[in-house]
């Protein structure tokens, strides 16, 4: 296994298939509202930018899943990706760290810059560019290995620690950040698959966190867990915020309520609005936004 | 049969959903034809010497009363139930608001509705309820026109209604100083004249809550909130 391939495999990303895009408008009997390609509604840039994305478009083979999208993603910002199935938003979470180059039929067009580099530059180093563009799955995937490994596994294949005690440090470290520090100190070297799912999930957090990205992405992060280990998680986001830049998608609009500065409302490929979170749940601007937000469909 | 702007609460994929905004709403339209009710009564029971009518309107308030805390506990299940987002929540929190002010009407009707019985009692010439007639119908105008432009989601009327408070101070201040001439005029008017000066407090309050309920309308159909802020502030805001 090539050492891209070990990365990829190392944060998950063989299992998803590509949801073929239905029309919930149509569904819902809404053909009346119209989306104008490429105008997004709200403030989508910002002054910063970490990430400065400009027309982008990603084609599953003839199918145009994203829709000519121009975003900005602050500094330390936490914004949160919410619409239907299928509206794109994984798909556009995934161009952030190139996740969509195992898919063979994906293509991506437009600009992605992170820090004023040009993500997809044909001779950028994709597992460096993963290191700072760390990622958290749905479902919580372990490595069948121990607690301590998990956390050590970045640190160790990127040359972070060349001493046991530094890697000590870094595993302790990510722990910590995680939340899972009291919890696990004492069973380091029992095998993670045997912890609970919000454990698991704060885990692959700690994992993510151990090889010091800039940027967490996470896709639906809690979508497998209980609600306790859910406030636990929206908990770590928010300490987390201070150091990192965090994108989530989520289906839970409630929790991008809860933890997001900025929320993003994709549909069927096109990003619609971008605004301040509290005002996209309190007074969207986009009928479209509304009707999602509110229960009409989805 | 719902009408077309039933149809921004009625159309969620939870039926059930639908039904809850829906039986908020019309309860909130209930208990404000109810209070609406009350002031009128409490008017005709001063003007028409009625102390019966008087006690009626008394009794009523408790009605009102429980109507407010029902209205709450049925806004406070939405909220915990359904989080409410959008235009969805600010129905809910509007008529939190809302039943507030409507209950604080219903006070008024009722300190209106006692000081006729305490008038009735002493039974002199009335003095002053030409004007008490005057302001109260166009307060109750008001209050009418704000409970319409709340079930119709029309901010333009609403806008109108803040317009009109300036008025109704306007004449209140007229009526006080009519009283104030009938006062130096013969001081044995005092007492009655003190007791129809509360009497025009309170339809001026009346006023003011109808404003209240207006720019909560107004807050409802265009998402920005209007109170303490100048009438040509608001007007922009409708213009959008």
């Amino acid at each position: 296994m090539s050492v891209n391939e070990t990365i990829a495999s190392a944060v998950g990303t063989q299992e998803e298939t590509i949801i073929p895009v239905k029309d919930p408008i149509e569904e819902g009997k809404r053909e009346s509202i119209h989306v104008e390609e490429g105008k997004t509604v709200g403030k989508p840039f910002a002054d910063d930018p970490k990430f400065k994305l400009r027309n982008v478009e990603v084609f599953y083979g003839q199918d145009r899943a994203i829709k000519d999208i121009s975003l900005d993603i602050a500094r330390n910002e936490v914004i949160s990706f919410i619409g239907p199935s299928g509206c794109g938003k994984s798909t556009f979470l995934r161009c952030l760290n190139r996740m969509n180059d195992s898919i063979d039929i994906c293509r991506i067009k437009g600009q992605l810059m992170l820090d004023d580099e040009d993500i997809y530059h044909s001779k950028k180093d994709v597992v460096e560019l993963r290191a700072r563009v760390g990622m958290v799955f749905q479902k919580p995937n372990p490595f069948p290995k121990s607690i301590y490994d998990n956390v050590a596994y970045g640190p160790r294949i990127h040359g972070l620690a060349n001493r046991k005690s530094d890697l000590d440090d870094i595993v302790e470290n990510s722990l910590r950040k995680a939340g899972l520090w009291d919890e696990a100190k004492d069973r380091l070297d029992a095998i993670a698959t045997g912890m609970s799912g919000g454990q698991q999930q704060r885990l692959c957090i700690a994992r993510a966190i151990a090889v010091s990205p800039e940027v967490i992405l996470m896709d639906e992060p809690c979508s497998a867990l209980d609600p306790i280990a859910t406030a636990r998680v929206e908990e770590l986001i928010a300490e987390m915020s201070e150091s990192y830049t965090i994108v989530i998608v989520t289906h839970s609009m409630q929790q991008a309520a809860r933890v997001s500065h900025r929320t993003a409302y994709f549909h069927l490929g096109h990003l619609v609005e971008v605004n301040e979170t509290n005002k996209v749940f309190t007074s969207p601007e986009h009928e479209l936004t509304e009707s999602y937000i509110t229960g009409r469909f989805g | 049969m719902p009408t077309k702007k039933d149809d921004v609460y009625g159309d969620h994929i939870s039926h059930k959903f639908n039904d809850e905004l829906m039986a908020l709403k019309s309860e909130f339209l209930e208990m404000g034809g109810l209070v609406e009710s009350q002031v009128d009564r409490a008017i005709t029971a001063l003007v028409d010497n009625d102390g019966h009518l008087a006690d009626e309107v008394r009794a009523t308030d408790k009605k009102v009363d429980q109507m407010e805390i029902d209205i709450d506990e049925e806004a406070t299940l939405i909220i915990a139930r359904r989080q409410p987002t959008a235009r969805d929540l600010r129905l809910v929190i509007s008529v939190i608001k809302m039943v507030a002010d409507l209950e604080r009407v219903g006070d008024e009707a009722k300190k209106i509705a006692k000081f006729a019985i305490k008038l009735s009692e002493e039974g002199q010439a009335p003095r002053g309820y030409v004007e008490v007639r005057h302001i109260g119908t166009h307060v109750l105008s008001m209050l009418h026109d704000a409970l319409d432009a709340f079930a119709r989601l029309d901010s333009e009327q609403a806008l109108r209604i803040m317009k009109e408070d300036k008025r109704v101070d306007e004449e209140y201040q007229a009526a006080t100083r009519t009283l104030l001439t009938f006062m130096m005029e013969d001081t044995r008017n005092i007492s009655r004249c003190m007791s129809v000066m509360w009497i025009l407090r309170a339809l001026e309050r009346v006023g003011d809550h109808a404003c209240n309920i207006a720019e909560n309308v107004i807050f409802m159909v265009k998402g920005e909130d209007v109170r303490h802020t100048p009438v040509e502030e608001a007007e922009k805001v409708v213009g959008r």
